[in-house]
């Protein structure tokens, strides 16, 4: 047995690199805990004085907020739909296997990667300014945040299928719109319905929150309870939201595995 | 198709790769309507790169490639597309659509004929209705007409690529490898319907392939590429079973 291992230098020997990562995030989570002043005194009879109250929910405030709680499924869901729709013909043009012109490519993942950028609380409050209070702004909100997340999806997911069918489609004379409609769709269609439902998720959770802005939806009701110190209809706002959120997280995981 | 349809022509071909890698070395062949030719060489010979320039799947960079007289290395746009609906191409992994019926992938053969918003509403003539199940018919699997491509073994894959393929009513039949991921039981079943179409359609077929015993066994001509270049050229009854270790010779500088 006489093979000696390789050296090692002097970092690798005594991992530097990981050593310096390891201080460099231990010196900036403790800057930030001392910045954010989270040793400030919390109050613990506040907390639990809310919980008390909230613990005896008022049921009969429950009839008021079933219309506001549809409202916010069905905003949730019209955005969800109004997002992807736009949202099919972006990601074909930022895709690099559909999308040759580089130029055009990059123009169309830079607009979509800004569109991105937007928090949907800021869309929210944009589209509040732009027309008004109420559930066209909850929408509005949506669609531009659902528009943005599911065209990165959509662009992943096109860029994953298989060039076997596109190239037999070339070779039969079809045109390139032809090709997108039979060798690029069926490739993608369940991946694409997959990610609405995720999509139809992640939106019903953050329309719930709308309201706070006047966006429509049951946040609003969220908002006065809270301020008036309502806690026990706040209780009820919140079991509805949790109620509403469980059952479409539910429906959504059921059908996403069916379409895996 | 019983015309004398379906020469290819091919004129001092070259095609040079961006990095440099020569694909195709100044090629000269003259394929007549109705022969059955077999390109064998090396992988990295460059029989795909010469099957692919012939209904311009790749571009070449020197040369004219002629398709019944029309030159497919200049045309564009519509008339390309007409070039290559005369051209039906079947591959080593079938690319068929996986995940749709096999009705569907046959349709798609067709779709050059039709346009955009017809093909997308499947509104197919009841000519082509016919013509389809005709070709899946002629192939033996008619009766897997409405199962999902993905559900069929890959013979039967390859079939109804050849299917597929025959809804273009082409002149001329390209098959890259078509038996490279077969097991010999179903490579005689398509070699068998490549030979059929040749002889009862008089169709130009021209096949990629790495057997020697099935060229011999297929071929009416068989035609040997090394390195991008053409080495051999015979009609059948010329051919010798010594001339292979020629084309098979391994290149001292064997690039791919």
């Amino acid at each position: 047995m006489n093979a000696t291992l390789p050296e090692r230098d002097f970092a690798q020997k005594w991992h530097l690199k990981a050593l310096f990562a390891i201080i460099l995030v231990a010196i900036i989570i403790a800057g930030s805990v001392q910045k954010v002043g989270i040793e400030t005194e919390f109050s613990w009879d506040q907390f639990f004085q809310i919980w008390k109250e909230m613990a005896h929910p008022d049921w009969s405030y429950f009839p008021v907020i079933v219309q506001p709680i549809l409202e916010t499924v069905q905003m949730a869901l019209v955005g969800t739909l109004f997002g992807t729709l736009l949202a099919i013909p972006f990601s074909l043009m930022a895709s690099t296997n559909i999308m040759k012109n580089k130029f055009v490519l990059s123009v169309v993942r830079f607009f979509l990667n800004i569109v991105r950028a937007v928090p949907d609380m800021l869309l929210a409050a944009v589209f509040v300014a732009i027309v008004g209070i109420g559930p066209m702004a909850g929408v509005g909100a949506l669609t531009v945040f659902s528009f943005g997340m599911i065209s990165k999806l959509f662009y992943e997911a096109v860029e994953t299928i298989d060039e076997g069918p596109v190239e037999a489609l070339t070779a039969a004379g079809a045109n390139s719109v032809q090709t997108i409609i039979f060798a690029v769709i069926p490739q993608v269609t369940n991946q694409f319905l997959s990610y609405f439902l995720y999509t139809l998720e992640i939106n019903v959770r953050a329309s719930t929150v709308l309201g706070y802005l006047g966006a429509g939806g049951v946040g609003l009701y969220l908002d006065q309870t809270l301020s008036m110190f309502l806690y026990d209809r706040t209780a009820i706002v919140i079991l509805g939201i949790l109620a509403v959120v469980v059952v479409v997280d539910g429906i959504s995981n059921h059908l996403r595995e069916a379409l895996a | 198709m019983e015309s004398p349809k379906g020469t290819v022509k091919i004129d001092h071909v070259s095609k040079v790769y961006k990095n440099g890698t020569v694909g195709l070395d100044d090629i000269n062949l003259d394929i007549k309507a109705g022969e059955f030719v077999v390109v064998v060489g090396l992988s990295g010979a460059g029989k795909s790169t010469l099957l692919r320039a012939i209904n311009r799947l790749h571009d070449v960079t020197d040369g004219h490639i002629l398709i019944d007289d029309e030159d497919i290395t200049e045309a564009k746009g519509k008339q390309l597309r007409m070039i290559r609906r005369n051209i039906a191409m079947i591959f080593q992994n079938f690319n068929l659509v996986n995940r749709v019926s096999v009705a569907r992938n046959v349709f798609n053969g067709r779709v050059g004929y039709y346009s955009s918003i017809k093909s997308a509403l499947g509104l197919y003539s009841k000519e082509d209705k016919q013509r389809a199940e005709n070709n899946l018919e002629r192939v033996n699997m008619l009766d897997k007409y409405y199962t999902r491509a993905d559900e069929l073994s890959g013979g039967q894959q390859q079939r109804v690529a050849i299917a597929r393929a025959m809804m273009q009513s082409p002149t001329v039949f390209l098959a890259d490898e078509p038996i490279a991921s077969l097991d010999p039981k179903t490579t005689k079943m398509v070699m068998d319907d490549l030979k059929r179409l040749n002889e009862e359609l008089g169709m130009t077929v021209i096949v990629n392939l790495h057997s020697v015993p099935l060229a011999r066994e297929y071929a009416s001509r068989i035609i040997g590429l090394r390195g991008g270049k053409l080495v051999y050229d015979e009609p059948i009854q010329a051919v010798k079973e010594s001339d292979f270790s020629e084309i098979y010779a391994e290149e001292s500088d064997g690039k791919d």
